[in-house]
């Protein structure tokens, strides 16, 4: 089991909770089981080229990744963040 | 003959509806619906009355459709949003969904989309699904003519999908470097239609595609006249004519004739309403002199007059964007834009004056008018 940190931005996906649990071997798999339950959560993180999009950010525990393909182990936590931007 | 209006409004951080009664005196507002996300089109369907979408984005989330079928009252998700086929060979990913054009009236249910970079995508389940259109998005020339990363500062994009009322194959694009490009079956091939149209900003001045067209709106009165506001001047052309005719060359020297957008009188096909900008040195992109004012051609654009009353007479630095000026199709004609600084003006003679119906709204990229249920 992958422990998710959701963003503020994407709480409209998950009625509000900032914590869920989610199954997958890589960080796109997490994705992927996010968006089934959360439909369209996921292209709102990643494009249609499975990059991250340039003002998210993922990170396994204190490592950002950029690859989607980051292989997890049962037990990490993934964290997602809206990158600094504004305006 | 007027009937209560409803002006969609997609600004910078979200949307809102502002509905008329039937004499469009007084203005009614809904919103804030879905504050902080970018919504750069707000279109209902005039098919059905009923079926709203927005092209939505945030400064940090992938963009998407925001989709109600009751006229406003709830909203989903599209769930399957614009986006490029996985692989794509120039890398693109659909960094917002810019224009929404309803179908033809023969085809309900077909939306068209314009994204940035620029793409053409079709759904035809009333924007649930998007699928992405080949004969442009992987035409032989989509490197030249829409470079993914050319065009404007806020990102290239294909800015208008026009439909022909007439038919339903025959499409126009308006874009931000490849000028208009037309195709006569239903997207599948497509050509450049510039002659004569200037690039101000290319060593040839007058290339085949390169342009910048902000705009182009066929006459209601007569679906055979195109009107464009390019970033280089104001034309207009005359199908089955193939050679803009910078009709702009009559606007007033010290205003020029540049702007974002263009609106053809619906019924009088020699009338049309333009927004100068100043497009002077850097281009400050503001109302001339600080002096806002729409011009009015009554003669095909031999001629133009100056219409400024109720606006404000000095320190006006209004600028309107591209979607965000637009008439509806009562009898007198009502006209009405958003302005960068959140307001919204309308006029409800011609033009021969006009009036704020609403300040201090975000930056306002959309306005669309529409009869309201």
């Amino acid at each position: 089991m992958i422990r998710v940190l959701i963003p503020s931005q994407l709480t409209a996906y998950t009625d509000g909770v900032t914590r869920v649990p989610a199954a997958g071997a890589t960080v796109d798999e997490v994705l992927k089981d996010l968006d089934a339950r959360f439909p369209g959560i996921r292209f709102r993180v990643v494009d249609e080229q499975d990059r991250v999009r340039r003002h998210m950010r993922i990170f396994v525990g204190l490592e950002e990744t950029r690859a989607v393909s980051r292989p997890l182990s049962d037990g990490d936590e993934l964290l997602i963040f809206g990158a600094l931007s504004g305006g | 003959m007027t009937e209560a209006m409803q002006l969609l409004i997609g600004t910078r951080k979200g949307a809102w509806i502002f509905r008329s009664d039937a004499a469009r005196a007084r203005w009614r507002i809904e919103g804030p619906l879905f504050l902080g996300q970018i919504i750069n089109h707000f279109r209902v369907d005039p098919r059905d009355g009923r079926t709203m979408l927005m092209a939505a984005t945030t400064g940090h989330l992938g963009p998407t459709i925001l989709r109600s079928t009751d006229g406003g009252k709830s909203w989903t998700e599209a769930k399957r949003p614009p986006a490029f086929p996985k692989g794509d060979k120039l890398g693109r990913a659909v960094n917002h969904s810019f224009w929404l054009e309803p179908g033809h009236a023969d085809e309900p249910g077909v939306w068209w989309a314009g994204t940035s970079p620029p793409g053409l995508f079709r759904s035809a389940d009333g924007g649930e699904s998007w699928e992405s259109v080949a004969g442009l998005n992987e035409h032989p020339m989509v490197a030249e003519w829409l470079p993914p990363d050319g065009g404007t500062p806020d990102g290239a994009i294909l800015n208008q999908v026009v439909l022909d009322p007439r038919d339903a194959r025959h499409i126009y694009l308006a874009t931000c470097s490849a000028g208009v490009l037309e195709s006569l079956d239903q997207g599948g091939s497509w050509t450049p239609l510039n002659k004569n149209v200037r690039c101000d900003f290319l060593p040839d001045p007058y290339p085949e595609f390169g342009q910048d067209s902000h705009f182009i709106a066929l006459a209601p009165a007569d679906p055979d006249r195109l009107w464009q506001q390019n970033h280089c001047g104001i034309y207009r052309l005359d199908r089955p004519g193939e050679v803009w005719d910078r009709i702009g060359e009559a606007m007033p020297k010290e205003v020029g004739d540049i702007g974002f957008t263009v609106v053809p009188h619906v019924r009088d096909r020699e009338s049309a309403y333009v927004f100068p900008m100043d497009g002077t040195e850097v281009w400050p992109r503001v109302s001339p002199g600080g002096r806002p004012a729409v011009y009015r051609t009554r003669d095909g654009g031999a001629s133009w007059e100056r219409k400024d009353s109720g606006f404000p007479a000095q320190q006006g630095w209004f600028t309107v964007k591209r979607q965000a000026f637009c008439g509806d199709a009562c009898d007198p004609m009502g006209l009405y834009l958003g302005t960068t600084g959140g307001e919204v003006w309308m006029s409800d003679d011609e033009g021969e004056s006009f009036r704020q119906v609403a300040a201090h709204l975000p930056e306002i990229y959309s306005v669309t008018a529409a009869p309201a249920p």
